[in-house]
């Protein structure tokens, strides 16, 4: 398709911002009560981050893995693939790292979680919360309804705020976070042509997990 | 112009059962050939009559499966119609659309006045084809109107296609498109060198582009002329909006500024059609009310786009 660089991103979003959120309303509506069952394992997830070690490390890579492929599969094949011929491909690169974190769960050693004392482990905790607390907020926060809310293990961006903290935890190998920072540049661009103001915030938890793990490494290295 | 049927009026009526849409239950009654008469253009290359306004369906109906949005876009085409609306206009680019459409038109049982013209948007001839047999069963149409290759792409290889199918009484019109003003040197040498009957082009007070060479191209070689992204996406609608409308609206009987626009662009003479796109029935009956009325003369066409500049 040669005439593909004529086309800005604003051309190829074919949707609206209402159209946008109304589907993670339909998620909702479609899935419910499974909401109680992913606060519940995003809580359960959320406590082995706070008790660290090798054994809960190898849960949330487990529990992870299943998570991203239900959400490839529930939302990007079933949901957004509706309204956008790229979801999947999405679907594809979050299944792609459900395979990673599966990977990941079945390494020997275990892939161990940082004890969250440090600041990297409060950094990381801050996150996973504000994944699972703050994400199902934005929805009323901008004027929409509740049923629009976003939940962790439902739809994509809590989903991957909330492994951010995880990779932030494993020290875990580079290839673990390139699916996760490619969907926060596809994420923010699709919000920042929506003109919708959570746009930033998952890139800004990216740059955070992601500074806060190189200089980790850095110092590690000194 | 047909005589508007009882049951448009009906429909139009339970549409515009509120008062500020009075006036326009008052316009949609006038009989042809009167001053609130629907304005038409020839196709040049038929004579057939289309209404200069008609129905975009960029990202407006792309919902999915959304019933309530589905709806939501029914009442809108139902609204097209009741206005006296004929053309709309899709692509096998914009997602769900099509199909929203199709939904719609059953729902409606599909209207007899409908001018279907989708595209072809495919890298491969070998594949546009299929591509099309998609569309129509989207559509739900035994046959398309109107079918254009999209911006363009691979038109050496969907031209002929189409044509043939032309040909072979499967398809009424052939036509091209291009959108925000790209491609135009190679649009006018398809123009100059093809037998189209529809061309399509973004065109508004602000982009201005084709009035230089392309629409003088399309009157000399009678080609129709479709103006998509007549609002630029909302954008420029959204600007004006802060704005009050200026007493030389009510001189060609506008109420708003997207009326505006529409009449500046089916007063240039070789439109035939705009094609605003909307999620609104209400939108939709205002902007079929700008095909109806007087037009601005050259005098006010200038003004027009003065203080649109000035304002956005």
């Amino acid at each position: 398709m040669s005439e593909w660089w004529t086309y800005t991103l604003s051309d190829l979003l074919m949707f609206s911002k209402t159209t946008y959120f109304r589907l993670f309303e339909l998620q909702n509506l479609a899935l419910w009560p499974l909401q109680v069952l992913a606060l519940a394992v995003g809580i359960a997830l959320f406590a082995c981050l706070w008790h660290g070690g090798a054994r809960a490390g190898r849960v949330v890579a487990l529990v992870l893995a299943l998570v991203w492929l239900h959400v490839a599969w529930a939302y990007f094949a079933q949901r957004y693939a509706t309204i956008n011929s790229g979801a999947p491909y999405f679907a594809l690169g979050f299944a792609a790292q459900a395979v990673l974190l599966f990977w990941l769960a079945s390494r020997k050693p275990a892939p161990r979680l940082t004890e969250p004392a440090g600041a990297l482990g409060k950094l990381a905790l801050c996150i996973a919360l504000l994944a699972l607390l703050v994400y199902p907020m934005l929805a009323p926060l901008d004027g929409r309804p509740w049923t629009q809310a976003e939940l962790f293990g439902l739809v994509p961006d809590p989903t991957l705020a909330f492994t951010l903290a995880a990779l932030l935890l494993w020290r875990a190998h580079w290839l673990l976070w390139i699916v996760p920072l490619l969907w926060c540049a596809i994420s923010c661009a699709t919000l920042v042509q929506l003109d919708a103001g959570q746009a930033w915030l998952l890139p800004l938890l990216a740059l955070l997990a992601g500074g806060a793990r190189w200089l980790a490494a850095t110092r590690a290295h000194k | 112009m047909q005589a508007m049927s009882n049951q448009r009026r009906m429909l139009l009526r339970s549409l515009v059962a509120g008062a500020s849409h009075a006036a326009l239950g008052r316009a949609l009654a006038a009989p042809p050939g009167s001053p609130g008469a629907m304005i038409t253009r020839p196709i040049p290359s038929s004579g057939e009559l289309l209404p200069v306004v008609g129905l975009g369906s960029w990202i407006t109906f792309n919902v999915g499966d959304d019933p309530a949005a589905r709806a939501n876009c029914g009442a809108v085409v139902r609204a097209f119609f009741a206005g006296g609306g004929r053309l709309i206009d899709s692509s096998p680019m914009y997602g769900s659309a099509q199909a929203v459409i199709g939904h719609a038109l059953a729902a409606l049982g599909h209207p007899k006045a409908l001018f279907s013209a989708d595209k072809v948007w495919i890298g491969s001839g070998t594949r546009g084809p299929a591509q099309v047999a998609t569309s129509r069963s989207l559509w739900g149409v035994p046959r398309f109107d109107l079918l254009q290759v999209h911006n363009l792409l691979a038109w050496e290889e969907h031209l002929p296609a189409l044509q043939r199918l032309k040909a072979s009484g499967a398809l009424r019109y052939v036509g091209v498109t291009t959108s925000e003003g790209r491609r135009h040197d190679e649009l006018v040498k398809i123009m100059a060198s093809q037998a189209l009957d529809f061309i399509q082009v973004s065109y508004n007070p602000r982009d201005r582009e084709v009035e230089a060479r392309i629409l003088p191209l399309a009157r000399e070689r009678g080609i129709a002329v479709i103006v998509n992204r007549p609002f630029r996406q909302g954008a420029l609608t959204a600007a004006l909006a802060r704005h009050p409308l200026p007493g030389w609206a009510a001189e060609i009987g506008c109420t708003s500024w997207p009326q505006v626009l529409l009449k500046f662009i089916a007063s240039h003479p070789t439109v035939t059609c705009a094609i605003p796109a909307t999620s609104k029935p209400a939108h939709a009956l205002e902007n079929m009310l700008a095909a109806r009325g007087p037009l601005p003369d050259q005098t006010l066409r200038r003004r027009i786009v003065a203080d649109v500049e000035r304002i956005t």
